[in-house]
């Protein structure tokens, strides 16, 4: 196990490359704690698959490096780096039994075959698979391979991390579902360093103490699920996070405050003169009210546990969530936003906020 | 114009893929197949479609037996999970492909494909190849051109299922809108019970192979007509514990009883609690407490997902907020009684909601 450190990380599939998107990935340093739970996030092409590359060692960086504690492994194969990997297809040898399939990186390293059965044995009963350890790999459901391919990154002790590369993507949402809280569960349990790349904000936000949410090569924001929710650092992370994302309206600036249509909206943070300035605001906090802005409601979609309220709000489109038994005005409607829960953005980043490391 | 299926049954050797399955569909609204995978959903669009031949039951289209006509002297387009697309055709001639095929002229083509790509957002991409394009652009395309054709029956099977979540989210917006003019039955397979809330219409909830409920997608998800119905329709799944109702009471055990639903009659049932109806923090009147002991707690940072186990039963919270609980602590946690769904000891949906405070 170790603390993971990304140091001036840069990287380049081009030999010379000059300018900005030529970087696969633009410069990063972060430091992982040890045993944290960490996801990277972003869109496809955003740098994630890149970064996750380096750190297990099939990508050798352009620029910087990576440390393990304080060991610099940046240049070390993937075999020298004592990694796990779990990807988007479970890798099982289906021929084995799943009491194999476990062992099979202990006895790879010549581990006694006592140790081998006291962790495989640890490890079945974790995953939910020691009534199946006699069977073979092939009769099992995606989500079985996949908890042994799980299994398999859990049953080393000498691993300084585990990488999760889209593990749960091939997998129904009700099986999904409960193997999203088991791989909680077990990190929970065995305190290991894991790394959880993907596009999925939902399994991003439920996994990891800290996520990384990134766009074209450049880390936009790190922070705790709650502090991307509540607070974004840039219109980017409050569109991707959250579903619907965040309401993006245009404004200007008098005196640091927003103003839109002649209103002055309160917000949680001002703004200095200059640069396109927006207020965000997430549906969750907007709400009806006689103090409001006026809007005309285009649509509503039953979501089964709240209502998608579509609304025309001066002269944007906005979303508004509304509760299962909150009635929601045929007519007149006002929409007030939670002045704590909305920020003035001034060229896509949070007005007067520190930017992104 | 209306498709019907008339107790169609499909059968491969020994097994049974589709159970005797009788369905009326109609134009003006999604019609979903929801289920898990194997559930039997892509086999049903391939009867409907007339890629696969019923082992016995009829298929009907516009008062006409279809059964046995093949699926090219049908007019039906489908769309796959996977973004199928011509390769060597440029997008315009992807979309054109079926009108060529039709023997249109190439004026009529022209003015078609390109209303149809206006709709779809990929105006400026008609010279680009489908390798080009992102996931989200390539089913656009494979869209356009099964809607281009102006098809009776329109089949989507999980269109959206290989793209990211946030495309997956700005197609979804849009579909109701690329549907909204068109005269054609549309059927939507999904393993996402969300979507097809979102996407509003008629749900067929199908389990191993079998139609367990069929109806307004808001209906079945409020009052599922079966147990089955109700666990295809839950996302995170639904709570279910066994109780007895006796003397105006319903009993879980001991310490978990409330007064019954009035017209409840005595006996023993199974309820259903869906997760958003179980509170980490006392909400209302009308809930219960239940004792449990915490297994994990998602905490997503808008919402708190809490797995306890009470009483031997696996139960799920969801709520908003962030509600931090420990790995093995013990808990409240307070079940919405008034939402609670009452199934039979066969399953049947006898009573939705309405039971009092404890």
């Amino acid at each position: 196990m170790s603390r993971i450190t990304l140091s001036g990380l840069k990287h380049s599939y081009m030999p010379s490359p000059s300018s900005d998107e030529d970087w696969a990935l633009k410069e990063l340093n972060l430091e992982w704690e040890d045993g944290g739970a960490y996801a990277l996030l972003g869109p496809s092409g955003c740098g994630k698959t890149t970064l996750l590359n380096i750190i297990s060692g099939l990508l050798t960086p352009s620029h910087g490096k990576v440390l393990f504690d304080d060991r610099d492994v940046t240049q070390l194969p993937t075999e020298q780096r004592h990694i796990a990997q779990v990807f988007q297809f479970p890798v099982v040898y289906d021929t084995m039994t799943v009491y194999d399939n476990l062992a099979f990186p202990l006895r790879n390293r010549g581990v006694d075959e006592a140790t081998v059965h006291q962790r495989v044995t640890e490890i079945a009963e974790m995953n939910d698979l020691t009534a199946t350890l006699k069977r073979r790999a092939s009769g099992l459901t995606a989500d079985g391979k996949q908890k042994i391919s799980l299994g398999r990154g859990l049953v080393r002790t000498d691993v300084n991390a585990i990488l999760f590369d889209e593990p749960l993507t091939v997998i129904d949402p009700h099986l999904k579902f409960q193997l999203r809280s088991k791989l909680k569960e077990l990190h929970q349990r065995v305190a290991r360093t894991m790394i959880y790349v993907t596009h999925d904000q939902t399994e991003a936000l439920t996994f990891a103490d800290k996520v990384v949410v990134m766009n074209f090569g450049e880390v936009v924001q790190i922070g705790t699920p709650q502090e991307l929710f509540e607070k974004p650092q840039h219109v980017f992370v409050g569109h991707f996070i959250g579903s619907p994302g965040m309401n993006v309206i245009p404004c200007d600036i008098d005196n640091g405050k927003a103003v839109i249509g002649g209103k002055a909206i309160p917000t949680a943070n001002t703004a200095s003169p200059g640069g396109e300035n927006v207020i965000g605001v997430r549906p969750e906090f907007g709400a009806f009210s006689p103090q409001g802005l006026p809007a005309r409601i285009s649509r509503v979609t039953d979501a089964g546990r709240f209502r998608i309220v579509e609304a025309d709000c001066a002269g944007h489109r906005i979303k508004l969530l509304v509760g299962e038994d909150e009635a929601i005005p045929s007519e007149n409607a006002k929409i007030a936003f939670k002045p704590e829960m909305t920020r003035i953005y001034q060229d896509g980043w949070l007005a007067g906020g520190e930017r992104a490391p | 114009m209306v498709l019907e299926l008339r107790q169609v049954e499909k059968r491969v050797g020994q097994d049974v893929h589709i159970h005797p399955a009788d369905l009326t569909l109609e134009p003006g609204r999604f019609n979903f197949l929801l289920g898990t995978t194997l559930a039997g959903k892509t086999t049903l669009m391939q009867l409907m479609a007339g890629l696969e031949q019923p082992t016995s039951g009829e298929v009907w289209f516009n008062g006409r037996n279809v059964t046995g006509v093949p699926v090219r002297k049908r007019n039906v387009s489908m769309v796959y999970q996977q973004f199928i697309n011509y390769p060597h055709m440029s997008v315009y001639e992807n979309i054109a492909s079926p009108l060529r095929v039709a023997g249109m002229d190439t004026a009529t083509i022209r003015q078609r494909v390109g209303t149809m790509a206006e709709m779809m957002k990929i105006s400026a991409l008609l010279d680009r190849r489908p390798s080009e394009l992102s996931g989200g652009q390539q089913q656009r395309t494979a869209m356009a051109r099964a809607l281009v054709k102006n098809s009776d029956i329109v089949l989507l099977d999980e269109p959206l299922a290989n793209l990211d979540f946030k495309l997956r989210e700005e197609l979804r917006d849009e579909l109701p809108g690329m549907f909204s003019t068109r005269d054609c039955i549309v059927v939507y397979a999904t393993t996402e019970p969300t979507e097809a809330l979102l996407l509003g219409g008629s749900t067929v909830a199908l389990h191993e192979g079998a139609i367990v409920d069929f109806g307004p997608t808001g209906d079945i998800y409020r009052k599922p007509a079966n147990l089955t119905g109700a666990s295809v329709f839950s996302e995170p799944p639904i709570n279910i514990a066994p109780v007895t109702k006796a003397d105006g009471r319903v009993k879980m055990n001991e310490a978990v009883h409330w007064t019954a639903p009035p017209g409840l009659p005595d006996g023993r049932y199974t309820i259903g609690v869906r997760p958003h109806h179980v509170h980490p923090l006392r909400a209302n009147g009308n809930t219960v407490a239940i004792d449990g002991t915490v297994k994990v707690a998602e905490l997503s940072g808008s919402e708190s997902i809490i797995h306890f186990d009470a009483f031997g039963n696996d139960w799920i919270s969801l709520s908003h907020g962030v509600h931090p609980f420990e790995a093995g602590q013990k808990a409240k946690l307070y079940a919405d009684i008034s939402r609670c769904l009452y199934f039979d000891e066969t399953g049947r949906l006898i009573q939705a909601g309405n039971g009092g405070g404890a």
